[in-house]
């Protein structure tokens, strides 16, 4: 299977001119690129708009000129007004769940690497791949077009919970042309992840070298294969539900809107029959496999990058990637724990419970192989094993949360609370972007030809990791507390004495937003004045490193690379240095 | 930096125990017969956590500190893994983690898999944007039908009752705070007549969702305690995302003894 795939997988020829190279590229690394840079756009945006929600939680009466230009009703004089937190809050949701969480690690890196990793000179649908790549652009377009539309950008989270958000505007501001919006973007970016998880698939099974046996992939390609498959069973599962969603607002359709509805003193009598825990049901149905669509890349590129700068073999590959199936396969029968309170029935709720107590243990698999990994190795201090690290911290602290969570007698308290808020974006937030901070200073080298400044990437690395915990660590104090989330002012009593707390930690974040600046033009700067790398700066073993830094258009000038190792033979016994590449013909003592 | 690293790390765990083993932010007081329960299992995770975290922190931490490359000859430990120690470790960690879950178990079901001890005091509790509304079936005992065409908040009738034609409606007393007596057994029938809501008081350890189209009963019992504190007066608050008012979505919770509680409801009858 593997060496039949060469002239399929190349019926494309390197473009000639600047369209075809750099816009409607054909190429997995190009594809790569603009999906790498859609993500750092979103994620521009989705900082600035949560360092203003950080503003106004604190500051309410702040005056941010430029606010009103952008909207004029919700922020009249540049004061915020709480409702248009709201909606800030559901673009910030929507923006780095979407187009940051799913789109860097997965669709930006796995297009990228995975290709080259596995000996193969593209994507097994190139055009394909160039299609999932603009549908995705266009998704994020509509969802930009929200913010200027006249009602604003929808206000209902990015859960979109029914009937607020299938009853038109009649439900509030936002929940108009700006909520429609919002159903296109995300059945456009459910189209193109199809696409997208299809193509990963169809390469990862058809397209490896000779030699490359399932058995011998990076635990990185595992990770994306495994995700796309995720992605594939939950993406059309959330565009079903999107066009449901859509057909209630604009067909007179009533499958999530029950009979009898009051809204603001008028009877909705177009609508009966219809069950609002159905959305709810279909939304976590993606929703949950979607954090491990964020994360299993990120865990992914953890494994690989921990690794290489251990200088030392990964510690119990096949555990870690049984892992990463019961992972995928756990993940898949959790969704209910979203719902505890939802009045689903409590019986099924103890069972997600005990689903998810179990998907528990995968995730303590990889934290112990992670540190089995670290154990005599000898540790290289880069910026991308600095991330890595990082990553395993916070996916410790972040994941444990969880289990307070997954306790439906514990979640019954803590449910809604900032608890939540800190759980998530510690776990399938923060240490996937550290999965991702990895990935970029490790193979920036590859995907621009020269290196990244390490000094500046330790600055970087320092003041995010520290301010990423005075972030998020508080609010799993706050949470205890019953500090309630989603709501921008503390008219609630209880919540007043909150206010240092919250102030902390929107210092924090300003400190922690603005040292992403130190990144920005570390990445920018560094593509253009930095080092150039050599083929294979890290000492690294997998067939990307055999390449020269960038690649050629075809990645292995027409060879056809041939594995004869895993990849992370590092310090073998013997071995001439302190590593074996994939391709090398040294041999290495059975195991 | 492995040094560097290292230290950061234990730094971090050992404030973040620290903040939480000193109660500088905790639970507030529970009102309730079944919040011990709760709180007993929220400390028993989070004694159970905090363990793993400190120990997977601080061994993280140990090993990038002491297998930092120094630059010496040393050679790493050439391993692949260890099968016993993945079952030992996979063993351990599903034991331990279905384990903490099953003790979890029956405070679950004390909540949710009985009803209502008989002779519970019903109260129907209506969310709307962007508030609640009580109703109480009076002396009768008896629920009125509601009508979906007789709403009209500006006259008062958020629920809908047609006082002149039925006559289980006569008697029912709306409120818009909840009063309910303490050590008698409650039971909330809750709805919502728009979009999502939800009901929270977190001195009750009690949240749960309200949906249009649905009746979800909830029971609990107030205990002693609840006179103690706030003379009796805790906040209810919204915790689903139900429009651009939610923030505002609040009402209270009143808890009086027997006698207090009887009076109050006469007076609120009066008032209807």
């Amino acid at each position: 299977m593997a060496e039949m795939h060469a002239e399929v997988a190349h019926a494309h020829h390197a473009p000639t001119n600047f369209i075809s190279k750099y816009i409607f590229s054909l190429d997995h690394k190009v594809i790569g690129k603009q999906y790498y840079f859609l993500a750092l756009a979103s994620v521009v945006v989705g900082i600035i708009l949560s360092v203003l929600m950080r503003l106004h939680l604190v500051w309410p009466d702040v005056h941010i000129p430029w606010l009103s230009a952008l909207s004029p009703a919700g922020a009249p004089g540049g004061v915020m007004t709480p409702e248009y937190y709201l909606s800030l809050m559901t673009m910030h949701g929507t923006l780095m769940v979407f187009f940051v969480l799913t789109t860097a690690p997965q669709a930006g890196f796995g297009n990228y690497v995975l290709p080259i990793q596995i000996g193969a000179e593209d994507m097994a649908f190139p055009r394909l791949n160039m299609l999932s790549f603009w549908t995705t652009f266009l998704g994020f377009v509509v969802l930009m077009a929200a913010f200027f539309v006249p009602d604003g950008p929808p206000l209902s989270g990015w859960t979109a919970y029914a009937p607020l958000t299938a009853i038109g505007s009649i439900a509030g501001p936002g929940e108009g042309m700006g909520q429609n919006l919002w159903i296109i973007s995300i059945a456009l970016f459910c189209v193109g992840s199809l696409m997208g998880a299809l193509n990963f698939i169809a390469t990862t099974l058809d397209l490896r070298t000779r030699g490359m046996k399932m058995s011998r992939l990076p635990l990185c390609v595992w990770a994306w294969f495994i995700t796309a498959i995720l992605a594939l069973l939950s993406f059309a599962v959330l565009f079903a539900a999107a066009v449901l969603l859509m057909l209630d607002r604009v067909g007179g359709t009533s499958f999530f809107v029950p009979a009898g509805l009051i809204v603001s003193d008028r009877v909705l009598s177009n609508h009966s029959g219809g069950a609002p825990l159905l959305w709810q049901h279909l939304f976590w149905f993606f929703g949950h496999p979607e954090v491990y669509i964020a994360i299993l890349p990120g865990m992914g590129i953890t494994s690989h990058v921990l690794s290489t700068f251990s200088r030392k073999p990964i510690f119990g590959y096949k555990a870690m990637v049984g892992a990463m199936m019961a992972i995928g396969f756990l993940g898949f029968m959790v969704w209910g724990h979203h719902m505890f309170v939802s009045g689903m029935s409590p019986y099924s709720g103890f069972a997600f419970s005990v689903m998810t107590m179990a998907i528990g243990v995968p995730s303590a698999i990889k934290t112990f192989n992670w540190l089995g990994t670290l154990w005599g190795g000898k540790i290289r201090f880069t910026t991308a094993m600095l991330f890595a690290i990082g990553f395993v911290s916070l996916f410790v602290s972040g994941g444990l949360s969880g289990l307070f969570l997954a306790q439906p007698a514990v979640d019954v308290y803590l449910h809604a609370t900032y608890f939540v808020v800190g759980h998530f974006h510690l776990v399938m937030g923060v240490a996937a972007i550290f999965g991702m901070f990895a990935g970029t200073f490790f193979w920036f080298p590859k995907m621009f030809g020269r290196m990244m400044n390490e000094t500046l990437g330790k600055i970087h690395f320092w003041i995010t990791f520290v301010g990423v915990y005075c972030i998020f660590m508080p609010m799993h104090f706050l949470g205890v507390t019953g500090n309630v989330r989603r709501y921008s002012t503390f008219v609630d009593d209880f919540l007043k004495p909150l206010i240092p707390l919250h102030e902390f930690m929107s210092i924090a974040a300003f400190i922690t937003a603005g040292a992403q600046l130190i990144f920005l033009f570390n990445l920018f700067w560094s593509m253009f004045k930095g080092q150039k790398a050599t083929e294979n700066p890290w000492e690294a073993t997998s067939l990307e490193w055999t390449i020269p830094s960038p690649p050629p258009f075809d990645n292995f000038a027409g060879k056809h690379p041939v594995v004869y190792h895993g990849p992370y033979e590092f310090g073998v016994p013997g071995a001439a240095k302190d590593y074996i590449m994939q391709d090398s013909h040294e041999t290495v003592p059975a195991t | 930096m492995g040094l560097a690293i290292a230290l950061v790390i234990t730094l971090i765990t050992a404030a973040s125990v620290y903040i939480f083993a000193a109660h500088v932010w905790w639970l507030p007081v529970d009102i309730s017969t079944h919040g011990a329960g709760i709180d007993r299992q929220f400390i028993l995770t989070l004694v159970f956590c905090g363990v793993i975290f400190v120990l997977a922190q601080l061994g993280l931490a140990l090993f990038v500190w002491k297998y930092r490359d120094r630059g010496d000859k040393r050679k790493v430990t050439y391993s692949h893994g260890n099968n016993r120690l993945e079952a030992t470790w996979t063993t351990a960690a599903a034991i331990l983690f279905i384990g903490l879950n099953l003790m979890g178990y029956r405070i679950w079901a004390n909540m949710h898999f009985t009803g209502a001890a008989p002779g519970a005091l019903q109260i129907e509790v209506q969310g709307q944007q962007f508030a609640y509304y009580f109703r109480y079936a009076g002396p009768d005992g008896k629920f009125g039908p509601l009508h979906v065409d007789k709403v009209d908040d500006a006259t008062g009738n958020f629920f809908g009752l047609d006082r002149d034609h039925d006559p289980d409606s006569k008697d029912d007393i709306v409120t818009a705070t909840l009063g309910i007596p303490v050590n008698r057994p409650v039971e909330l029938l809750l709805r919502s007549k728009d979009v999502g809501h939800s009901f929270y008081v977190r001195e009750l350890r009690v949240q749960q969702d309200m949906l249009p189209g649905l009746e979800i009963p909830i029971h609990f019992t107030a205990t002693d305690e609840a006179l103690k504190h706030q003379n009796g007066r805790y906040e209810i608050v919204c915790t689903q995302l139900c429009g651009l008012g939610h923030y505002k979505m609040r009402a209270f919770l009143q808890v009086m003894t027997e006698a207090d509680f009887e009076k109050w409801l006469q007076q609120q009858a009066a008032s209807q």
